[in-house]
């Protein structure tokens, strides 16, 4: 008997969305094999539960992984032509612009961010990531080589096969593109379990896939708990690859579990402790709006974040005025609301663990510039916080907050920023303002970064690969790049000249 | 004076209206010609004229590039994203699709193939062709070349500009799409010329390009003849580029006329006259059919027309016998009719071309298998035609004759044939049939060609390269390859530390 479906009202602007509760396997949505547990969706602005959906038990993850797997034996995999693929990632693009502003209101109901950035944000930018991954689907070419005279060499670019993704809940939408499109194109097959905490959106995308047209067992949707699903998959023998973004410390929890079972392919997207960085010669206007964006977009809650801000001493006192002009003149509140730049925290055990970074800075004596005090009544709102005066060895200089709190320090040499700035263990993001074109090649050069901005922070496209240095991660999604993630080489040796001599 | 053509279709397999409006389609409007002549379209099924269309001038040309010039300056080129340009081209695709009977019917009024082929063949292909194009827009990457830590040295892989087009008659909007697909994709303006001949898809393509939204002055249709259109966009000083595809004799002038002028870049698609080998382990079944498609689609209206067949004496008999039998069947009529494989020619001067070949072969002294008569009394229909006892000196052995005759010809030697089949000035297309792979291949990879088939002929996808070897052509379509030939490669060289 299959989980009934919830009609959800969403109070702001009447609108009642129907979100389907159940495992989506085989392009249906079916209770669990084995288990009763459920998942509660929570409203971060309210904190009011908004509704309950069925929790995958490892017994599902079976049955999902062999969906996907039939039907990249069937279905897909090689037996679908890159055109088809491509007019069905395309198709389900669409759909999601048909769907957008549902889409957008389902996604602040669960994870906070205003409407206007889920929309136009995040689900503009998914729609955009699916259409230049359909756009790759017909174009994934091998090589074939000619200097061989009596042999035919040629790679082949093989699909992995089944997928397994596990997506964070700070961009459910965009991170479920970032992940569906590329492995969709390469005809990969997919398990995906989304956030325990913003599983609904990933539900309701799951609707579009039957209607895109897409056959049964191409996208399985699984919404479980890290330590059940996530473990299951990354751990199952029948799963060629698993890509995870999220924390570190998860990340190498998924890869101790590949290396101790099959050695599946992993992906890591974890997270950072990004420099930012403000030379003298900076237009400062403008610097002091990317570093605002930097960490309070999401609020905070980017794996990107610019959470380490360094200003030059020169312009120091100039630069921090306008910097807390910036942070106070955004809107912090119900992500319905119009004026609305950010959102709540997604979820108490995030609300707390952001308050306890807050009071490790004041116990570690770090200055506070704006911030730092709780609001009253409902919702996991934190405002804006900036300390400075901050030392290396504070925690919350080392470590990932994940929120909008902000370490601000004073340099004043380049040579000491870039060491400062790379005197960490994460290696995600980077940036740099600064008006000297010989200085941006430099410290871009020398940034131990992934993806470093100069005279800009956060703004990624579609066709640019993005992933972490060091502990930040291992591979890159987006661009053409992310297609070798889902994609398997085979060489071909074809023989048809040589005969061999024996003995030889 | 706005000119509407207007068609009713009331056959066995379409039924439907067509009305859409004609002229030359300069800067998103439809206007008459400077010289304000027509052009007759004519029906080969039966010689009518079907409606008089405005003909282009050299004037109009230039009226064009100006439209082009600034629409590339200002709201194409660099000024419209990739993944825009590409959002475009799917939505070109997605209208083509529901116009997609219409636009075969007309296909088939103005060209003579059937409807059965213009659907399931040329439109099918050409909205692929969109839809992959689409594709490639923003991913036209440039790459960063790792020279020394004191430069940075990148390449920026630009659009050209304003490039010129000029396509044939033989598979107007197939050709129209290999052309606008890779040129659009990476932001170029477009002055395109179809064929006098079969303009009416490429008229009602104007319509759906305007209402696909591309700004004005991206794409230019200007229906005219050779050596007045083609002519202007060969020799246009403020044209980057032309591409040709169309015969030999044509190609020439087009690229001396570049060479004369301003040196613009030329890609040309030319004829050709393809060897077909079929070897006496080929499997006779698979030979046949597909050899009889090799010479006989597109009435032989095809560059890639596998004419020159080879066929290994120990299977030469049974490969004649099934061939010719299978040519027999083939049924010639009305392009409309449910149960027509071919229509007539598709104009009175290639008709008239064709049955001189005939003629000359048969005078030769070549022994006309099958066929090699007039088929009816009324319009350009020609009889699927065989001729076999050739010498390789005859000009139905040597020269293009793009219409249904082939000649079979017998072989004993692999070293020979492949002799053969390479002594030709042309290099377009090949095609090998052996069971033996290694046979295939090792022959495959000694043609001289820019396309090889084994066990199969004119088979196409637009992810794979076209193009001709030797008097074939230069440059490659289809593919990755033809964002090269609509491209702009500058280096940028950054110092960042090295002192002079």
């Amino acid at each position: 008997m299959s989980p009934a479906p919830v009609e959800i009202t969403v109070s702001a602007t009447g609108r009642k969305i129907t979100v389907p509760t159940g495992l989506f396997i085989n392009n249906e949505f079916v209770a669990s094999v084995d288990s009763k547990e459920t998942i509660q969706t929570v409203n971060p602005a309210t904190e009011e539960v908004i509704c309950s959906i069925v929790a995958a038990s490892a017994a599902d993850i079976d049955v999902a992984v062999a969906a996907a797997r039939k039907a990249f034996q069937t279905t897909w995999g090689k037996n679908v032509t890159g055109f088809e693929r491509s007019r069905l990632i395309n198709k389900l693009a669409d759909l999601m612009e048909r769907d957008a502003q549902e889409l957008a209101e389902l996604e602040t109901l669960n994870n906070g961010k205003p409407v206007r950035v889920a929309r136009d944000f995040d689900i503009g930018d998914s729609i955009q990531c699916l259409r230049y991954y359909a756009g790759w689907a017909d174009k994934i070419t091998g090589e074939a080589s000619i200097d061989n005279k009596t042999k035919f060499a040629f790679t082949r670019h093989d699909p992995i096969g089944v997928c397994g993704q596990i997506i964070p809940w700070n961009y459910p939408i965009n991170m479920w593109a970032w992940k569906v499109a590329p492995a969709l194109a390469c005809s990969c097959t997919i398990v995906m379990k989304p956030s325990e905490l913003t599983p609904l959106t990933a539900l309701k995308l799951s609707e579009l896939v039957v209607e895109a047209g897409f056959p049964p067992g191409v996208l399985n949707t699984v919404p479980s708990y890290g330590s059940v699903g996530g473990a299951a998959l990354s751990s199952h023998l029948d799963v060629d690859k698993v890509a995870f973004t999220g924390s570190t410390l998860t990340g190498r929890k998924i890869m101790e579990a590949a290396a101790k079972s099959n050695l599946k392919k992993v992906s890591l997207e974890l997270g950072g402790k990004s420099p930012h960085i403000v030379f003298e010669s900076a237009d400062l206007d403008q610097a002091a709006n990317w570093a605002a964006l930097g960490i309070l977009y999401n609020t905070g809650q980017d794996c990107t974040a610019g959470s380490r801000l360094f200003v030059q001493d020169t312009i120091y006192d100039k630069f921090i005025e306008l910097l807390a002009q910036k942070a106070q003149a955004l809107t912090i509140s119900d992500g319905f609301a119009e004026a609305a730049s950010g959102g709540p925290v997604v979820s108490k055990t995030q609300y707390d663990r952001v308050w306890s970074y807050i009071e490790s800075g004041k116990a570690e004596g770090a200055k506070l510039l704006i911030g730092g005090q709780k609001r009253p009544g409902k919702g996991f709102f934190v405002d804006p916080t900036i300390f400075t005066d901050v030392k290396p060895t504070m925690k919350i200089v080392k470590e990932e907050i994940f929120g909008p709190v902000l370490s601000l320090a004073k340099f004043h040499s380049e040579e000491e920023v870039i060491a400062l700035a790379n005197d960490t263990s994460y290696g995600l993001g980077a940036g740099l303002h600064s008006k000297d074109a010989n200085q941006c090649m430099r410290v871009s050069s020398a940034l131990e970064a992934g993806t470093v901005w100069v005279n800009q922070y956060n703004m990624l496209n579609n066709n640019v690969p993005f992933g972490g240095k060091k502990q930040s991660g291992i591979g890159r999604e987006l661009g053409s790049y992310a297609l070798e993630e889902y994609t398997s080489i085979k060489a071909v040796h074809w023989n048809f000249g040589e005969k061999l001599d024996w003995p030889f | 004076m706005t000119t509407t053509f207007t068609h009713e279709f009331n056959t066995p397999v379409f039924t439907g209206k067509t009305s859409f409006p004609t002229g030359l389609f300069i800067n998103g409007q439809f206007v008459g010609g400077a010289d304000g002549t027509t052009i007759d379209v004519v029906n080969p099924t039966n010689g009518k004229v079907v409606t008089k269309i405005a003909e282009g001038t050299s004037k109009d040309v230039d009226t064009a590039v100006v439209a082009a010039q600034k629409a590339f300056d200002t709201t194409w080129g660099l000024e419209t994203a990739g993944a825009e340009r590409g959002k475009l081209l799917n939505k070109m695709a997605d209208l083509m699709e529901a116009a997609a009977d219409e636009l075969a019917a007309i296909e088939a009024l103005d060209n003579g193939k059937t409807f059965w082929w213009a659907k399931n063949v040329d439109v099918t292909a050409s909205i692929a062709c969109i839809r992959y194009y689409a594709g490639w827009a923003d991913k036209n990457h440039g790459q960063v070349i790792e020279t020394d830590e004191n430069k940075l040295a990148y390449t920026r892989h630009e659009p050209i500009g304003v490039v010129g087009q000029i396509i044939p008659w033989n598979f107007p909007l197939l050709m129209m799409s290999w052309k606008l697909g890779p040129a659009l994709a990476t932001g170029n303006c477009v002055v395109l010329k179809p064929s006098e001949f079969t303009p009416l898809t490429a008229l009602r393509m104007c319509s759906i390009i305007k209402e696909t939204g591309f700004p004005p002055g991206v794409v230019n249709v200007i229906v005219g003849y050779g050596q007045t259109v083609g002519q202007a966009i060969s020799e246009h000083p403020h044209i980057e580029k032309v591409a040709f595809t169309g015969s030999t004799l044509v190609g020439r002038k087009i690229m001396e006329a570049a060479a004369k002028t301003n040196l613009k870049n030329v890609t040309l698609e030319l004829g050709g006259k393809s060897p077909n080998i079929i070897f006496n382990d080929a499997d006779l079944d698979t030979a046949v059919g597909w050899s009889v498609h090799g010479i006989f689609w597109n009435h032989g209206q095809a560059c890639c027309a596998g004419s020159r067949i080879f066929v290994q004496s120990g299977i030469y008999d049974k490969f004649l016998a099934a061939f010719t039998e299978r040519t027999k069947a083939l049924k010639v009529g009305d392009p409309f009719a449910a149960d027509s494989y071919q229509g007539p020619q598709v104009s009175q001067i290639q008709y008239d071309r064709i049955m001189g070949y005939i003629e000359s072969g048969k005078k030769d002294g070549a022994t006309v298998h099958t066929g090699g008569e007039r088929h009816g009394t009324e319009g350009y229909f020609i009889q699927p035609t065989i001729f076999t006892n050739t010498k390789p000196t005859m000009k139905i052995v040597q020269e293009e004759i793009f219409g249904p005759v082939g000649v079979v010809i017998k072989f004993e030697d692999e070293e020979d044939v492949i002799k053969q089949a390479n002594d030709t000035m042309y290099g377009l297309a090949a095609a090998v049939f052996s069971q033996d792979i290694n046979r295939a291949l090792r022959t495959a990879h000694k043609l001289k060609a820019g396309t090889a088939w084994v066990n199969c002929a004119n088979t196409l996808n637009p992810q794979v390269p076209f193009g001709g070897f030797k008097q074939s052509g230069i440059g490659r379509e289809l593919g990755e390859y033809a964002l090269l030939n609509y491209t702009a490669v500058k280096a940028v060289h950054v110092n960042l530390g090295h002192k002079m």
